[in-house]
């Protein structure tokens, strides 16, 4: 009986390393394509503008999974070979959330006071100056609380990858269920659990790089009572939804 | 692998067949989700503390973890203990679920944005507390948080292609099956793709429209 849990346990703890690698290799990804798609849409020429706002648009306004189906079964044929399916989760959870995260990425940064902006053109601070040393420094505080939601909505999302047998909890669980149907309580139970701890994981750590990033600029950290998340990813007023 | 008109021609018909069923699943799914959250909005601000720190819970765990394994538990878990839905139920009961905990911040955040005034007015009409409820503090904090409400709705629509795991035949399925007769993976996917752009972006184009209205307010 016990034998049977302890196997289920470390059934789906195999499965914890391809999430946390699909997980991390998604972030990894998100801020990447966030920086520079979110930066391209305030560059001044129109033609970076509209590519990175095609990017934006087309992956916030097409469904996760379908993304994931395209990549996994549509690509090969196209292109002649396959990917790994881990490899190619991440790719999708990067794609996706770095669209959502490139419009964090620009509201942060046209938050910034229109002082600052107009001070280091003052100072003559070139553009590129005037960007990574005055604009985002300030505004990558503003980033955090929105790339924490944008995280364990990447974190949650690796789920899906089960459908391309990346290998991860979810699947791991599916795999039992048609054997061990009658502790269904204790399988889902013991994934859903896995997922709490490590959505918990990327808030602490977020919170700590956030009150590290508001002392670094001599401000007083605000003070959350608790974790408060009023719209999951971005606030979402520009866009495709979310 | 080129582009095939004709297979592409050949799977319009069932794609559209999804695409009801995405939509129906979306509709019904966001109707239990506006509900549910004003519920859960309204139990967290509950005078009994059990019950307000409970849906707190809830909510926060929910929201936390997968959709995708709370279809599962209440589509295989749940008939253990004799409640049993079909798969398409199931998919409108856990994209309800689960966008209600996202509602129910937003009508949070718009039931706090009703000036404390309004609250002090009623109590000083002693108003009955259900009637400053209905017809007070609701009638200004829901119309702010409809925008919000509506990409909850755009996304949830994005979102009901996992449901394909338990076989509800929505767009992505029924590309799925056309994909697996015909062996020809790139037209159906690309134009169940496309058929999510074709929804999702005249839709947040109106909630942007909608945001505008209500900013004026």
């Amino acid at each position: 009986m016990s034998g049977d849990y302890s196997y289920i346990f470390s059934s789906i703890l195999s499965g914890l390393d391809a999430t946390i690698e699909a997980t991390l290799g998604g972030i990894a990804l998100t801020i990447v394509l966030s920086f520079v798609a979110g930066l391209a849409m305030l560059s001044s020429s129109r033609w970076v503008r509209f590519v990175s706002r095609v990017y934006v648009e087309a992956f916030r306004g097409t469904s996760e999974v379908v993304q994931l189906f395209w990549l996994f079964f549509v690509l090969p044929a196209l292109v002649g070979f396959k990917l790994i399916p881990l490899f190619a989760g991440i790719i999708v959870l990067g794609l996706n959330h770095g669209a959502y995260g490139a419009e964090i990425v620009r509201g942060a940064v046209q938050s910034v006071p229109k002082a600052q902006r107009e001070g280091a053109i003052a100072l003559s601070l070139s553009p590129f100056q005037r960007m990574f040393r005055v604009l985002l420094p300030q505004a990558v505080v503003e980033m955090y609380p929105p790339f924490n939601n944008l995280f364990i909505q990447l974190l949650k999302s690796t789920a899906l990858l089960s459908f391309i047998s990346a290998g991860e909890i979810t699947e791991k669980g599916e795999l039992l269920r048609p054997v061990y149907g009658s502790k269904l309580v204790f399988i889902y139970g013991v994934e859903l659990v896995w997922y709490l701890l490590l959505a918990v994981l990327i808030t602490v750590v977020m919170r700590f790089l956030e009150r590290r990033g508001a002392r670094r600029l001599g401000r007083e950290p605000a003070v959350r009572k608790r974790r408060r998340r009023v719209s999951q990813k971005v606030p979402d007023t520009t866009g495709a939804g979310l | 692998m080129n582009w095939d008109w004709e297979n592409a021609r050949d799977s319009i018909p069932l794609l559209l067949q999804g695409l009801l069923v995405t939509v129906e699943l979306t509709l019904l799914g966001s109707l239990v989700a506006y509900v549910l959250g004003l519920v859960f909005a309204l139990l967290r601000r509950s005078r009994i503390p059990v019950v307000s720190q409970a849906v707190f819970l809830l909510v926060e765990f929910v929201r936390s973890t997968p959709l995708l394994i709370q279809v599962f538990v209440i589509f295989y878990l749940l008939p253990e203990v004799g409640i049993r839905f079909n798969a398409f139920t199931t998919g409108v009961i856990a994209l309800g679920l689960h966008y209600a905990t996202y509602t129910s911040e937003v009508y949070r955040a718009g039931i706090e944005a009703v000036p404390k005034g309004q609250w002090e007015a009623a109590t000083a009409l002693s108003l009955p507390r259900g009637r400053t409820w209905t017809g007070i503090i609701l009638p200004q904090a829901v119309p702010r948080v409809l925008p919000a409400l509506g990409n909850y709705m755009i996304s949830m629509f994005k979102e009901t292609p996992l449901l394909l795991a338990i076989g509800v035949l929505d767009v992505l399925n029924q590309a799925k099956e056309q994909a697996a007769v015909t062996f020809r993976a790139i037209e159906p996917y690309t134009l169940a793709g496309l058929l999510f752009l074709l929804i999702s972006l005249p839709s947040s184009i109106l909630v942007r429209r909608l945001e505008r209205r209500v900013g004026q307010l």
